[in-house]
């Protein structure tokens, strides 16, 4: 993967298919670090299932047996000298947290990349979910929430082309510092 | 500044457009957007189709969706139209300008871009 915000794409589709109806994705740059947290409220993994995920041959898919998704992540987190961690609850409290970090000045940190665009595949991808984006830096913060945007969009679905092109834009606007 | 209030804007301007989306879709386009679809593109290209899709008004015509990994990953980014009562076309290799042409000649003229196809692939 190219740029972190390809992975974001990628994995956050775990939590889809982990039936979430909410999905809280966020980017913390503080201290040299940069920090992704994909967190959903999707069915979770069993234990044992959670301890062969990041193996390349442990996969959902049915179309072949080999699953890169998750050992991309963590690729990209240690080759920057951070690290993935994933806690998984099944039952009471399901959902499923990935964690990655990244040293921010690190040679082979990979960019952040397009995360509009990413955040806007997501949403016309399931539009019956919801998405909290945070993305924090020195520089001020871009946030997004499906959860406010049907509260105004009312009946109109988040998967309207414009709704979207809003999307893209929005997360295109620099950095703000209002809170 | 992007604000909340251009999505009541927009909401507003749909008020009458909403029900006429449901149930006319006669196109699927379908992208695959797994891993191996995404390492290979398929962001770019999905973000081509639902923007043509719009821009030339063919939003009736046709509906934009994603799917997971089709099976032949060395063919990604891989997309897909199926039309009622017609033979499933597969377009391989996809980039943004390519997803273009497809919009224009495909969805709406109706006549399939052979050479991106993946009969055309094989061969």
């Amino acid at each position: 993967m190219k740029e972190l915000s390809l992975n974001i794409l990628d994995i956050a589709k775990n939590s889809v298919k982990a039936e979430a109806t909410r999905i809280d994705i966020s980017i913390i740059e503080e201290n040299g670090v940069r920090t992704l947290t994909i967190a959903d409220d999707g069915c979770g993994m069993s234990p044992e299932f959670l301890s062969r995920v990041t193996d390349p041959f442990t996969t959902t898919r049915t179309t072949r047996p080999v699953g890169m998704g998750l050992p991309l992540l963590k690729l990209a987190a240690e080759q920057a000298e951070g690290d993935m961690t994933i806690r998984s609850q099944q039952g009471e409290g399901h959902g499923t947290t990935v964690t990655a970090t990244f040293r921010i000045d690190h040679l082979d940190c990979v960019p952040v990349g397009d995360v509009a665009s990413t955040m806007a595949a997501l949403i016309q991808g399931s539009p019956e979910i919801d998405f909290v984006f945070t993305y924090r830096t020195a520089a001020g913060e871009k946030f997004l929430s499906t959860i406010e945007m049907r509260e105004i969009l009312g009946d109109v679905p988040l998967d309207t082309p414009e709704v979207l092109m809003w999307v893209t834009e929005s997360l295109n606007e620099p950095f703000t510092n209002e809170t | 500044m992007k604000t909340l209030a251009e999505l009541q804007a927009i909401r507003d301007s749909m008020k009458d457009k909403v029900s006429l989306r449901e149930g006319m879709s006669g196109m699927r386009v379908v992208v695959g957007m797994a891993t191996c679809g995404i390492a290979a593109g398929a962001r770019p290209v999905l973000s081509a189709f639902v923007e043509e899709v719009s821009n030339q008004g063919l939003g009736d015509k046709a509906t934009v969706t994603q799917t997971g990994c089709i099976g032949i990953c060395q063919y990604e980014p891989v997309v897909e139209i199926f039309e009622a009562g017609k033979e499933k076309v597969t377009y391989v290799k996809m980039t943004a300008d390519k997803a273009r042409r497809v919009v224009e000649e495909h969805i709406k003229n109706g006549k399939v871009v052979t050479e991106y196809t993946i009969g055309a692939a094989q061969n």
